[in-house]
């Protein structure tokens, strides 16, 4: 049999969707393409920016390059002080957001109503940014380290409760049953039976978190709340740009190495 | 028998729980370390005790000033959201698009080294660095406004996405990809026909949730200037307007959550 005569024999061709299914696709599309198209119109963007914006970005490239490697001696400390802040705040999480996790889980909470509070702690706090976190401890506290260790720790507790609270809910309930069973107390069962089955969770979930607020702690400074992000905005408002450059890379290396860290931890954990 | 009854010979009388560290001396060993981290690093940090002391005082001034919420500026607080939420969709559309051939070209075994180094590199890099830092340099090129903001945005986006989509390709069992080949098809159609099959469901469902990320970043990358209700609100704490401050957090927190339920609803639709 030729092709052709195939082709005769079985005209139908190999479709992986039905008309239908394709129109609905499509519909999607459409729509999808629609908001986009929406949401850009009505933002009113400059688009006569974009005309100048490679000799502006070429412009400062050659100001940042190279790096002023002088300002080492400047920059150690606040980089010390951005580990500290994102290390203690992770800290201060760990404390935090221990009891609120066993509240909002549904077999380890009291009632309703404190599950409903456990949640809504919970969900507030993640849905507040760090940096915005960072406005209001520095409004209380005053510029300084200490508001950016509360901002790091209030952002990373709904964070961290969140994934505790889901790995309580999800333990073998027959560990905790069968120390009830021997007469223990709330307490113990919950020491004995439910933390041996969660502390992994726990210690995998803040050394992943501390590795994400080391990123978050470059920028708190940016409202005053200690760190690298302070020096960071001087000097870019003093067009100090080889000073940038060299902030940016340490920055980079910051981040890498903690994320490298985090993952060999976490890998050992597991 | 005798394998239990050696075993009740030799266990120790006393039943101790499992620890997550089982030698003594490097349980103890880490908690002392860990403590002298924290007694070092509070010493060196330059905290300023005195202006502490007097923050809670002012904690309660704040928040008595804050209560209660003042929506009276309604319009510049609809407006602020407005732009933030058109931001973050603008920028999710891009980010989607753009993730596309950036995690093609991370995928380690469809394209040559290079090709994927160079994609890797682009990805790790944009990654590093927080919206926020990426944020004030489109503020410096572009000028203040919305136009940063949803830049940032689409650089964020894109390297999420698209290391996601490298994951997935690099993942995937080998004899599908060989399969297809196999049958002579051309590099587009083993997209079409392999890849994007394989991967559009989590791919859906990884721009979904980056829409969802979108939303609450939006809201901060105006504290540098770059558009949205951020840029709103950093505005009223300079300026001590904590009753407007408060409506706008509530405004933004309750944003966040729909934005979430929307996420986890379409999510576990395309499941």
């Amino acid at each position: 049999m030729t092709v052709a005569e195939h082709a005769a024999k079985y005209p139908e061709i190999w479709r992986r969707f039905s008309p239908r299914m394709t129109l609905i696709r499509y519909a999607w599309y459409l729509g999808i393409v629609a908001v986009a198209v929406w949401s850009i119109s009505n933002l009113d963007l400059p688009w006569f920016y974009f005309l100048d914006a490679h000799t502006q970005a070429l412009d400062l490239a050659e100001r940042m390059w190279p790096p002023d490697l002088e300002f080492w001696q400047t920059l150690a400390n606040p980089l010390l002080e951005t580990i500290h802040i994102a290390t203690l705040g992770t800290i201060f999480t760990f404390v935090i957001a221990f009891p609120i996790a066993f509240l909002a889980a549904r077999n380890t909470t009291f009632n309703s109503a404190t599950w409903f509070i456990g949640r809504l702690i919970l969900v507030t706090s993640r849905s507040v940014n760090t940096v915005v976190w960072g406005l209001f401890f520095v409004a209380i506290f005053g510029p300084g380290p200490l508001a950016g260790i509360w901002a790091i720790a209030f952002r990373s507790i709904g964070f961290m409760g969140k994934l505790v609270a889901e790995a309580i809910e999800e333990i073998d309930e027959g560990v905790s049953e069968a120390i009830e069973a021997t007469g223990a107390s709330r307490l113990q069962v919950l020491v004995y039976g439910i933390l041996p089955q969660v502390l992994p969770v726990i210690y995998g979930t803040a050394v992943y978190r501390w590795d994400i607020n080391i990123r978050e702690s470059t920028v708190l400074g940016f409202v005053g709340a200690g760190g690298i992000g302070i020096l960071l905005y001087s000097s870019i408002n003093q067009f100090q740009w080889r000073e940038v450059s060299l902030i940016l890379l340490s920055v980079f290396g910051v981040v890498l190495v903690s994320e490298f860290v985090s993952a060999l931890v976490r890998q050992r954990i597991s | 028998m005798s394998a239990p009854q050696s075993h009740t010979a030799s266990a120790p009388p006393r039943w101790n729980r499992l620890r997550m560290i089982e030698t003594p001396a490097l349980r103890y060993g880490l908690l002392i370390l860990g403590v002298a981290y924290i007694v070092w690093s509070v010493g060196v940090l330059d905290i300023n005790w005195h202006r502490i002391s007097t923050g809670i005082p002012r904690a309660g001034n704040m928040f008595s000033r804050m209560v209660p919420p003042d929506f009276s500026r309604w319009s510049l607080l609809v407006k602020g959201v407005l732009e933030s939420v058109q931001m973050a969709l603008a920028a999710s559309f891009f980010g989607m698009l753009l993730a596309i051939p950036l995690g093609l070209c991370g995928a380690g075994n469809l394209v040559p080294r290079p090709v994927y180094l160079v994609a890797r590199i682009i990805i790790i890099l944009s990654r590093t660095f927080h919206e926020i830092i990426i944020a004030i340099f489109f503020v410096k090129i572009f000028g203040f406004g919305p136009l940063a903001g949803v830049l940032t945005l689409i650089v964020a986006s894109t390297s999420f996405i698209s290391k996601m989509i490298a994951e997935d390709i690099e993942n995937m069992t080998p004899g599908q990809l060989e399969a297809i080949r196999a049958t002579g098809a051309s590099f587009p159609k083993l997209l079409i026909y392999c890849i994007s099959p394989n991967t559009l469901p989590r791919f859906l469902g990884v721009s979904i949730y980056r829409l969802d990320a979108n939303i609450r970043h939006s809201t901060v990358v105006g504290i540098v200037g770059a558009g949205g209700i951020g840029q709103v609100l950093a505005a009223t704490f300079s300026r001590y307007d904590y009753d407007f401050s408060l409506a706008i957090l509530i405004a933004i927190v309750s944003l966040v959550f729909l934005g979430e339920f929307f996420s986890s609803w379409v999510r576990g639709y395309l499941r």
